[in-house]
């Protein structure tokens, strides 16, 4: 390992619309070292990356400040193309493939190698040349056998399993001959975990080889595996470096989640010992893209706030999807001594339980209709609320828009919605107060358990409180059964009674929120259970 | 100056202002040249009138969420049919009007059934797939005309006696049965009131259907589907709905058009009325997603009254042989293209 940095990051900051992203953070790789960046959901280190590759999302949005230092001399990568040039490549969590071209093609896309045919001759245009065929074939075979794959370079990619092509953009980027610095971002997301155990020691094959790699990931063995060096970052701020010879398990987890809490609810329930119980899950299954739930089983209690956090595609969105019957869900749910019939949305809402989605403008909001009709659609339709006979006639229900006006302007003044009234269209309406109006929809509901998924998600710190205010408040006042999804740990700790927290689709760990941090650091990394037996 | 331009755009919708300051320049036109725009105006109201309910039959599709009707073609066949079994039946007046009215109902019912059952197979693509199964369904019913066996001489043609013709007569049917309904004349015109009210009366009765219950939770289907599967509605049944109304709708709104016109049109004359209907409607600035029954009336009154008044004022203006007919065709056609551009709504 040579003395030389093969890139520096100095003091980087980015600014997204006056929220600052990242600041100052500070990054070393030397040639052939193994760098490792870990992190929340949130920490900054997609965005580190996008600016690495100059990717046109972050000059679009003003640039950074900083400076980065690659082979020695300062650069200001403002495309993609240049990062390529400059020898920098990415492998990309979702995969950039052309599905109808054989692992060959993939491999030598735009780099392809080609010869001088009669016509290209006589036109002079290297644009007509006949591709070499078999010149491209064994340099991908070439790339391939380095990395241990022997998988027939003329098939197509489409057919060919997952792990495979993981592999076939690790060969396209290490095809190219001025390959100096490679980026994994989250390579083993999809893999199985003997494909990752290949992936891994591709890696220190690829570093033995000279190649610099930058390591994305949040399964924290795997970095205690390969890595030479560790950065923690948190806030869009660095918190931490370390070689492995310093770095723990619990070091990494401790770091990663670390932060001062406010407590918005004073006193955290007791409700582990006894309490009635409002709902209990058992072997929830739910098929939610990208946010699978895999086996849960969990008792929610009578007039607690439950939280439920974990990383993002663990699975945490995806139980009151499934309970409310928007994905496809299999398992038992109770109501008290009452089974829940799942997939019905109608069932659910008869059955008192209120959701507020996180997809607020995909499923939340009738973004087109006003204020008033957002807040009592659902209990108009399902409850048969604010409706009217019309003329006397009983079968025909009119909206009865007095009714619906008064609740409206109710609902307006008691969780604070800015508007310029009722019939403001809600597409106008800012994030937080959009937030509210699906919070009003759910109340208008008179639920008795009441799901809330990333209640904060996209909304400015000033409406931020308010909303958790407000769901405290729900909770104090009205002894509503709060559940409370987010990804955000800080506001889960800061009004929850209990904490469950998701790891691949199941229970990890049930948590105060005045356990330590390590206990979340860990549970997060899905290695609770495992520390526990080990204690136990 | 600027700024209120800017007002009045954004309040009214970029192409509803242009058309209308459009048609205030021919109208200034009109008046220059002395033509009688008394008439005008009375031309102008009777054909607002008969193509309204085509006009109106667009609301329910869109808010259900299938888009704009061009597949309204279908309606507009059962509707004919039923004026013809009417006739056929040797009917006259308002009853004959009256009883093609209620037979073409049930048969809208049905094929406005299939068809949303095909719409709710292709969702993503309603506007397309409904072209082209309005396209198919003419020509298929262009052999239908020839081999239903009507036998009425009115209907079948002089020469072989099988197979309707291409137009039938209606002045001794049920021509201008509406128009003339309590019409109230005025200077050298006449204002139709049977037909506007009619009209009226259709507008009222969807305006109240969109506040009913049923009608609520079509509006929810239609602005945000996944919003109404989570609100417990159901969505394709919604989208039925819909898609059913439109087509009743569409058969109404022909015998009201036919009516008026004094002919019963067939083969291939309901192939491009689907058009006319979704161009006045997006004039009158509803977007594939959001239609009132305001957008309705003003798109029908801007849409038509145009159609009346450029035609005689170009005319006047390039009097060359045998123009009109041209004309005609550019600007109802240029009309609709410039409507369809705006399907997605002036953003």
């Amino acid at each position: 390992m040579s003395t030389t940095n093969i890139l520096e990051m100095r003091n980087i900051e980015k600014e997204y619309f006056g929220n600052r992203v990242l600041k100052g953070v500070t990054l070393t790789v030397k040639p052939g070292e193994i760098h490792a960046i870990v992190g929340e959901n949130g920490a900054g280190k997609s965005t580190l990356m996008n600016i690495l590759f100059g990717m046109p999302v972050i000059y679009s949005t003003g640039g950074i400040r900083g400076e980065v230092i690659f082979d020695g001399k300062s650069v200001d990568i403002r495309s993609p193309k240049t990062a390529l040039d400059l020898g920098i490549g990415m492998v990309h969590q979702e995969f950039m493939l052309l599905p109808g071209f054989t692992i060959t093609e993939n491999i030598k896309l735009n780099r392809e190698i080609t010869r001088h045919n009669p016509v290209s001759k006589l036109l002079g245009s290297a644009k007509l040349q006949t591709l070499d065929i078999e010149k491209m074939r064994q340099d991908a075979k070439k790339a391939l056998d380095s990395l241990g794959m022997t998988v027939d370079e003329w098939l197509p990619i489409a057919g060919l399993p997952v792990g495979y092509m993981q592999f076939v953009e690790i060969a396209r980027e290490i095809d190219k001959e001025n390959i100096k610095l490679l980026v994994f971002d989250e390579p083993t997301a999809v893999l199985t975990e003997s494909e990752a155990d290949t992936l891994l020691g591709v890696m220190k094959k690829l570093s033995a080889r000279g190649i610099a790699i930058l390591f994305i990931t949040h399964r924290l063995d795997e970095v205690l595996a390969v890595a030479d060096s560790i950065t923690v970052l948190r806030d869009g701020e660095k918190v931490g470096w370390m070689t492995r010879d310093e770095a723990t398990l619990e070091k990494i987890a401790e770091m990663m989640v670390g932060r001062k809490i406010e407590r918005i609810k004073q006193v955290a329930k007791d409700v582990v010992e006894g309490g009635e119980t409002a709902l209990s899950i058992r072997n929830l299954r739910v098929t939610m893209p990208g946010e699978m739930v895999r086996n849960i089983s969990l008792d929610i209690k009578k007039g607690e706030i439950l939280g439920i956090g974990g990383l993002a595609g663990q699975g945490k969105i995806g139980i009151a999807n499934g309970i409310m019957g928007l994905y496809p869900a299999q398992g038992d749910v109770f109501l008290g001594s009452k089974r829940l019939e799942l997939n019905r949305p109608r069932q659910a809402i008869e059955n008192k339980l209120a959701f507020v989605s996180e997809d607020r403008r995909g499923v939340g909001l009738l973004l087109d209709n006003s204020i008033e009709t957002n807040i009592v659609m659902t209990a108009m339709q399902i409850r048969d609320m604010f409706l009217k006979p019309f003329l006397g006639i009983k079968g025909i229900k009119m909206a009865d828009e007095k009714a619906i006006r008064t609740h409206a302007l109710k609902m307006i003044k008691d969780l604070d919605i800015r508007c310029t009234g009722p019939e403001q269209l809600t597409r106008r309406l800012s994030g937080g107060n959009q937030q509210k109006v699906c919070i009003a929809r759910a109340l208008t509901l008179e639920p008795e358990i009441l799901f809330v998924s990333e209640p904060t998600r996209g909304i400015d710190i000033g409406a931020k409180k308010l909303v958790l205010d407000l769901l405290v408040q729900l909770n104090r006042e009205l002894n509503m059964t709060v559940v409370v999804t987010s990804s955000e740990l800080g506001e889960l700790r800061s009004i929850c009674d209990r904490i469950a927290i998701v790891y691949e689709g199941e229970l990890e760990a049930i948590l105060s929120p005045a356990a330590s941090d390590l206990d979340y650091g860990l549970a997060m990394a899905g290695k609770y259970r495992d520390r526990s037996r080990e204690a136990g | 100056m600027k700024e209120y331009w800017r007002k009045i755009t954004d309040k009214y919708g970029f192409p509803k202002v242009c058309i209308t300051l459009f048609l205030l320049l021919l109208i200034a036109l009109a008046f220059m040249m002395k033509q009688d725009v008394a008439a005008m105006f009375g031309d102008s109201l009777v054909r607002i009138t008969m193509n309204g309910i085509l006009v109106l039959a667009m609301v329910p599709s869109i808010v259900s969420g299938t888009g704009l009707n061009f597949g309204l073609s279908l309606g507009i066949i059962t509707g004919l049919l039923a004026g013809c079994i009417s006739i056929e039946m040797n009917m006259r007046g308002m009853a004959a009007f009256l009883w093609a009215l209620v037979m073409s109902v049930p048969m809208s019912l049905i094929v406005g059934y299939g068809y949303g059952w095909l719409l709710n197979k292709v969702k993503g693509d309603e506007m397309t797939v409904g072209t082209y199964v309005g396209f198919s369904i003419v020509s298929l019913m262009s052999i239908g005309w020839m081999v239903i066996p009507f036998t009425s001489p009115e209907m079948v043609w002089a020469i072989g006696g099988t197979g309707l013709r291409s137009t039938i007569t209606l002045t001794n049917r049920y021509a201008k049965v509406l128009d003339d309904f309590m019409a109230i004349p005025v200077l050298g015109t006449k204002i139709p009131t049977g037909a506007l009210l009619f009209f009226a009366l259709f507008c009222l009765l969807m305006w109240l259907f969109l506040r009913s219950k049923t009608g609520m939770a079509m509006m929810a289907a239609g602005d945000n589907p996944r919003f109404a599967a989570a609100s417990g509605i159901n969505v394709n049944r919604q989208r039925m709905i819909g898609t059913v109304l439109s087509t009743v709708l569409g058969g109404i709104g022909i015998l009201v058009y036919a009516q008026s016109f004094g002919f019963l049109q067939l083969y291939q004359a309901p192939l491009m009325m689907p058009f006319a209907a979704t161009a006045a409607i997006l004039i009158g600035g509803a977007t594939a997603k959001k239609a009132t029954i305001a957008h309705v009336i003003s798109g029908t009154i801007l849409f038509q009254a145009l159609l009346t008044i450029s035609l005689p004022v170009i005319n006047q203006l390039m009097p060359v042989g045998n123009l009109s007919e041209v004309i005609r065709i550019i600007v109802s056609n240029g009309v609709i293209l410039y409507a369809l551009t705006k399907v997605g709504g002036s953003h």
